[in-house]
């Protein structure tokens, strides 16, 4: 099993990327399940979401405390709230910033990978909604869904236009981390 | 078909299955989402209902008890005060012996206010003369709907029946369900034939007064159409195991039970927890099984006695209480045994309320617990420094 | 005596949250053109625009960076910048 957290802020779409994680796995062919950390929503507000994806069923409905992934979708979060608690050693954390990994000096033996997610979002779709991309990024840095199934889950999300664009930005992001980076 | 959907999709999905005449809510966290899809498919014409606007959990419960007394199938969802606010209704429908299905996202009660799951609604109406039954994922929230209305509608049970399943951790939640296709619904769950009904050409009266002479035989039925709709739960489980194969219990079930000298007991979506945390320990070579209660009312107590009697410890995990007494579940069991010669261990410990997450780790901590000593209604990861 | 836990909360909460980091662009003041209409002060949404004699400044840990200020501004003297993460 491979547990995923998402931590963003309201409004950011955590959950949303969330589900598109889950859905493309289901796509692919495998168990998965998708949660929010059910605040009350408010725009800002620190959130977090949750994605387990398996070969087998998934039962357990905790939080995940011990991710293989992490994404970040807003960095000032890391001095905010402990955001890395339970990070597998060998696990990933990904980040949206312009900055490098080592900029950051996080306290983790796993992978640290960033992404400029808010800067493609605003490149390739116009906006800096950078959930779809942050998921792209994910699919290529780790290889756990395959980025088909991300861009048919985010064309089946948002139909038309909208829909093609965060494929589009799902695509560079996936392209930009797949070998590594 | 299998999808990837919402815990609250999976339900909508499933009411529009049972073909219902009238829907009416009153949209509130976290069952807004099922009332939410459910009027959006009525709008686009997949459920061909009336989908009735009201100013209140009051007003819906009411439409809804009024639809059912004129022979329609009648569907609502509620949570937490919104079914506080029901209430009274709540009772009449019972009373009136009308087979209503209400899903209620189950949520915390205030004061303080709290959006987020436990069993406090529901624990709080289970005198109302409902049949009440929890799920313990998606896929048995929608399988579910289906038998509920096979059971209320069956002419000697002729009572309403409650799909408790937990709010956020299940409606909330993005999972595969299996949706049953309209035409393998409609072979199940047949059309509503009530034998009475409210119709101008046959006029009667619902609602009656029933004078001291016999109000209690009018409650004596009521108790008894209870008991004997435990059969027809069972027999509703069994039938929809022969046509879908899936099975997720009668009223109760049992997971790793055989020579388990601890029993965990719970209700809803702890469960699946629990059965991860239960693999867990047995991997460890501890003997541990799972009770898991699908149906509260009426409450299985020779099921449950029968199923512990070889057991000798019980953690009874409960997500609500009753304030200045006790566990209810708890209660319950321990009352169910009193009439049996099997006398395990048991503990009571109260979780996860007003949504406190329920790692698998604190269950691993309540076994460890329970194997050193009994407790007694014990807050599971409660805060101690604030309740000084 | 307090009263206890879950019935009552003090005031001052919001002073806690600090809502700037929740910006994706930022007001910048040019200090070049202000006429010291005050306007950018009467329309924040959050009253967190402070200063005098034509030297205006968000405060940057409560901005959300909305942009009311930059779009209501007669003199075109605040601009809205990306906030680079």
């Amino acid at each position: 099993m491979k547990e995923i957290r998402i931590h963003g802020r309201g409004g950011q779409g955590a959950v949303t990327a969330a589900v598109l994680l889950a859905d493309a796995a289901f796509n692919d062919g495998l168990y998965s399940q998708a949660f929010p950390s059910f605040g009350s929503e408010r725009m800002g507000a620190p959130v977090q979401s949750f994605v387990r994806v398996d070969n087998d069923i998934i039962r357990r409905r905790d939080q995940v405390y011990t991710p293989d992934y992490l994404i970040i979708q807003d960095y000032t979060l890391l001095s905010a709230i402990n955001v890395l608690y339970g990070l597998k050693e060998d696990g990933l954390c990904l980040i949206d910033s312009e900055k490098t990994p080592e900029e950051f000096d996080l306290d983790t033996k796993a992978k640290v990978v960033t992404v400029p997610a808010t800067r493609i979002a605003r490149e390739v779709i116009g906006r800096p909604i950078q959930n779809t991309t942050l998921v792209g990024a994910l699919a290529g840095a780790t290889g756990l869904i395959s980025v088909e199934a991300i861009k048919n889950s985010v064309k089946n999300r948002f139909p038309g236009a909208i829909g093609e664009k965060n494929a589009e930005a799902v695509q560079v992001a996936y392209d930009m981390l797949k070998g590594g980076r | 078909m299998r999808k990837f959907i919402e815990g609250s999709m999976a339900v909508a999905e499933a009411v529009k299955l049972c073909r219902p005449h009238v829907i009416s809510a009153y949209p509130i966290t976290p069952q807004t989402h099922i009332v939410e899809h459910l009027s959006q498919m009525v709008a686009d014409g997949e459920v061909n209902a009336q989908f009735i606007n009201v100013e209140s959990e009051f007003g819906a419960a009411s439409v809804v008890l009024g639809a059912s007394a004129a022979g329609g199938r009648a569907f609502s969802a509620t949570t937490s005060q919104g079914l506080l606010l029901m209430g009274e209704v709540i009772f009449n429908i019972a009373g009136l012996r009308l087979p209503v299905v209400i899903t209620v996202a189950n949520r915390s009660i205030s004061a303080p206010i709290n959006i987020w799951n436990d069993h406090s609604d529901a624990m709080a109406i289970r005198d109302a003369g409902w049949i009440m039954l929890f799920a313990e994922d998606n896929q048995e929230a929608h399988d579910m709907h289906l038998q509920a209305y096979k059971i209320g509608e069956t002419p000697e049970i002729s009572l309403p029946v409650m799909i408790n399943m937990d709010g956020f951790i299940l409606t909330h939640a993005f999972e595969g369900v299996d949706v049953i296709s309209q035409e393998e619904a409609d072979s199940f769950l047949p059309p509503f034939k009530p034998a009475v009904h409210l119709d101008v050409k046959n006029p009667v009266t619902m609602g009656v007064l029933a004078e001291p002479q016999w109000y209690m035989e009018a409650r004596c039925r009521m108790q008894e159409a209870l008991y004997e709709s435990r059969p027809v739960i069972k027999q509703a489980a069994r039938d929809f195991k022969g046509k879908f194969g899936r099975w997720y219990g009668d009223v109760i079930d049992t997971y790793r039970i055989d020579g388990a000298e601890t029993v965990f007991v719970a209700m809803g979506s702890l469960i699946g927890t629990l059965k991860d945390a239960v693999d867990d320990l047995r991997g460890k070579g501890e003997k541990v099984g799972l009770l898991k209660i699908r149906c509260f009312r009426p409450f299985p107590g020779q099921e449950i006695a029968e199923a512990l009697k070889n057991t000798r410890r019980v953690a009874i995990m409960e997500k609500a209480f009753s304030l200045g007494a006790s566990g209810i579940l708890g209660d319950e069991i321990k009352a169910a045994l009193y009439a049996t010669p099997y006398r395990p261990e048991i503990s009571t410990f109260f979780i996860g309320l007003g949504g406190r997450d329920i790692p698998k780790s604190s269950i691993v901590n309540v076994y460890n617990q329970v194997k050193a000593k009994q407790q007694n209604n014990v807050f599971v990861d409660l805060k101690t420094e604030l309740v000084k | 005596m307090a009263r206890p836990i879950g019935t009552y909360s003090k005031p001052g909460s919001s002073k806690a949250n600090k809502t700037g980091s929740w910006r994706t662009e930022k007001p910048v003041f040019l200090h070049d053109k202000c006429t010291d209409c005050r306007i950018c002060v009467i329309v924040c949404p959050d009253g967190i625009i402070f200063g005098a004699d034509k030297i205006y400044d968000p405060d940057y840990d409560y901005c959300k960076g909305c942009g009311i200020c930059a779009k209501e501004c007669p003199v075109d003297d605040i601009k809205m910048v990306p906030e680079v993460r």
